[in-house]
């Protein structure tokens, strides 16, 4: 599989706080890697640092071109998706409008989008002129996955898609962002407390500590080196 | 962070006390067309209001677009609309005929809103907050009037009517087809606007870079060009008012033409809540009327009285609902 995002010496700052040192990483073709640490670590900071909403300097790669200099909208048009934390839902534009901007830098006809995302979330078809603002938290989250869906993009960056979820309503989202890794070939880098279930559908996983790469490695490898997951991933 | 509304789900397009303003604005209508059943007079004072109405209908909406991308009032938006007005007679000056002036005149002005954002707005808001915006508009207000001045001098000019002076009668009741094409200009002008919002890809983009300026990024939206944008639409709609303002046989064109009406499309916009085009129109309609039958009614309103009246209408507004008839209540942020 060929490298699809390359990160080195990436340095972040807000304002004069310093949030990322020095972090490296790797996504390839198709992998789904997770990014685990505590609160404040810089998992959310690098994925913003991908998509350029953070100031930021080092090397950034996205399928041999660079990113250093790149805003989110040139971000997104070379096809990274980031599903930001609190989903950046337009809760005042309805279901559809909501999907038809997540086709926004494609030409052409969508109908295909539309029936690929009604497959996987059948529920949004039924409601796609509802505002948006008034679907439950679990249906935005997935509003805002079914948004990215239209993007079709080659790398989808995920923002603590379980943050005050039910149960049930997370093991669903996992459940859909496995498929679609699967049916699609999405790479994705998934940024989640719940270090449990992120190892469970990733290849891979950096575990971040004050805004540096503490450890890497294979989801085995890290899920069965007891101290490694009782100190950062907490189970 | 995203705003929510208070309002419940089958309620979504009205505002929280559903009933009132619709009921406010379907007992208005059923007055007026009483008044004028029962009095001629009467017909051609709401028609001509209207009329007036519809001008400050433009000039409100176009607040209202700049209001939603920005949450910054233009004060330059009726300077920017008596220049625009001024190339129109310049052209015509030139030979033109009237309507291809019109046209070219709209053209000119959104690419002069366009660039007044690049140039003069974009880098202010990059730098500063909202005051400072505010403050660019009100200097930018000084520089376009100065200008007007200092390239067509300040003596009045006459532009031809685009209207031939002719009247219809209907029963007994006489409209100008000056008024009734002011009315029907400026209302096709907002309607078309708001085709292009609510049915076009451009327009949806713009409306997502205008709520939510971060999460369209993200999908790929160039929200600065999309703000340029609306401050170009926003200019052709001040073109349509000010040239329908100088349609109008009583107006002369003049540096300050437009702002006393740039007032009243301010107060129109108050009522409508700043950020609803709907409630801008209803808005401007209604104090077009009600202060054209003012004028010609109530003995004691003279001409000067009628902009402190606004005046009045917004502060009242401001004091007992700043959300306006259709604004939305903002309640919490999750």
């Amino acid at each position: 599989m060929g490298l699809l995002l390359e990160l080195r010496d990436v340095d972040a700052r807000y304002g004069q706080v310093q949030a990322l040192r020095g972090v490296g990483l790797t996504v390839a073709e198709g992998e789904i890697v997770a990014i685990l640490g505590a609160n404040g670590a810089g998992k959310t900071t690098t994925l913003r640092a991908i998509s350029g909403t953070v100031r930021r300097s080092g090397t950034l790669e996205f399928d041999g071109k660079s990113l250093a200099r790149l805003g989110p909208e040139s971000a997104a048009r070379l096809g990274i998706a980031h599903v930001p934390e609190g989903r950046g839902t337009f809760v005042e534009l309805s279901v559809w409008e909501n999907l038809r901007l997540g086709a926004h830098v494609r030409r052409g006809r969508l109908d295909d989008d539309f029936r690929r995302v009604f497959e996987y979330f059948p529920w949004l078809e039924e409601r796609r002129s509802q505002h948006a603002g008034t679907l439950s938290g679990g249906e935005q989250q997935m509003l805002a996955l079914a948004r990215a869906v239209m993007q079709r993009p080659r790398l989808l960056l995920l923002d603590e898609p379980s943050l005050g979820l039910a149960p049930l309503v997370v093991a669903e989202i996992f459940r859909i962002v496995r498929d679609l890794n699967e049916r699609e070939g999405t790479a994705m880098l998934l940024v989640e407390q719940n270090a449990r279930s992120s190892l469970a559908i990733a290849a891979r996983a950096y575990v971040l500590e004050v805004g540096t790469v503490a450890f890497e490695g294979t989801s085995a490898e890290l899920s069965s080196r007891d101290t490694i997951r009782q100190s950062y991933l907490g189970y | 962070m995203s705003t929510v509304f208070a309002t419940q789900k089958g309620l979504r397009f009205l505002p929280a006390s559903g009933w009132i303003v619709p009921a406010f604005v379907g007992a208005g209508c059923v007055f007026l067309l009483i008044g004028s059943l029962q009095s001629s007079l009467f017909a051609q004072q709401t028609i001509s209001g209207l009329a007036n109405g519809g001008i400050y209908a433009s000039l409100a909406v176009a607040l209202v677009l700049i209001y939603r991308a920005t949450e910054v009032i233009n004060f330059a938006q009726g300077a920017i609309a008596t220049f625009t007005t001024y190339v129109a007679w310049q052209l015509m000056s030139w030979g033109l005929s009237y309507w291809l002036a019109f046209v070219c005149t709209l053209g000119i002005a959104f690419a002069g809103g366009f660039l007044i954002e690049l140039i003069a707005i974009r880098p202010v808001e990059r730098r500063g907050n909202q005051l400072t915006v505010v403050i660019a508009s009100i200097g930018l207000l000084i520089l376009v009037e100065g200008s007007i001045g200092w390239i067509w001098g300040s003596d009045l000019k006459f532009m031809p009517a685009p209207f031939p002076s002719h009247i219809y009668r209907v029963g007994g009741v006489a409209f100008s087809r000056q008024d009734i094409a002011t009315i029907a200009i400026s209302i096709a002008a907002v309607v078309v606007l708001r085709l292009l919002f609510q049915f076009t890809k451009l327009g949806l983009a713009m409306r997502a870079a205008a709520v939510r300026p971060d999460a369209a990024r993200l999908v790929g939206i160039r929200v600065s060009w999309m703000l340029s944008l609306g401050w170009g639409l926003a200019a052709v709609l001040g073109a349509v008012a000010g040239l329908m303002t100088a349609a109008s046989p009583a107006s002369l064109l003049q540096p300050s033409m437009m702002d006393g009406i740039l007032i009243y499309a301010f107060a129109a916009a108050v009522l409508g809540g700043l950020e609803s085009a709907a409630g801008a129109v209803i808005g401007a309609l209604a104090i077009g009327v009600t202060l054209n039958l003012l004028g010609s009614y109530v003995s004691w309103v003279t001409p000067q009285l009628l902009l402190p009246a606004a005046f009045v209408l917004m502060l009242v507004v401001l004091l007992v609902k700043p959300s306006g008839m259709f604004g939305r209540s903002r309640v919490s942020r999750v």
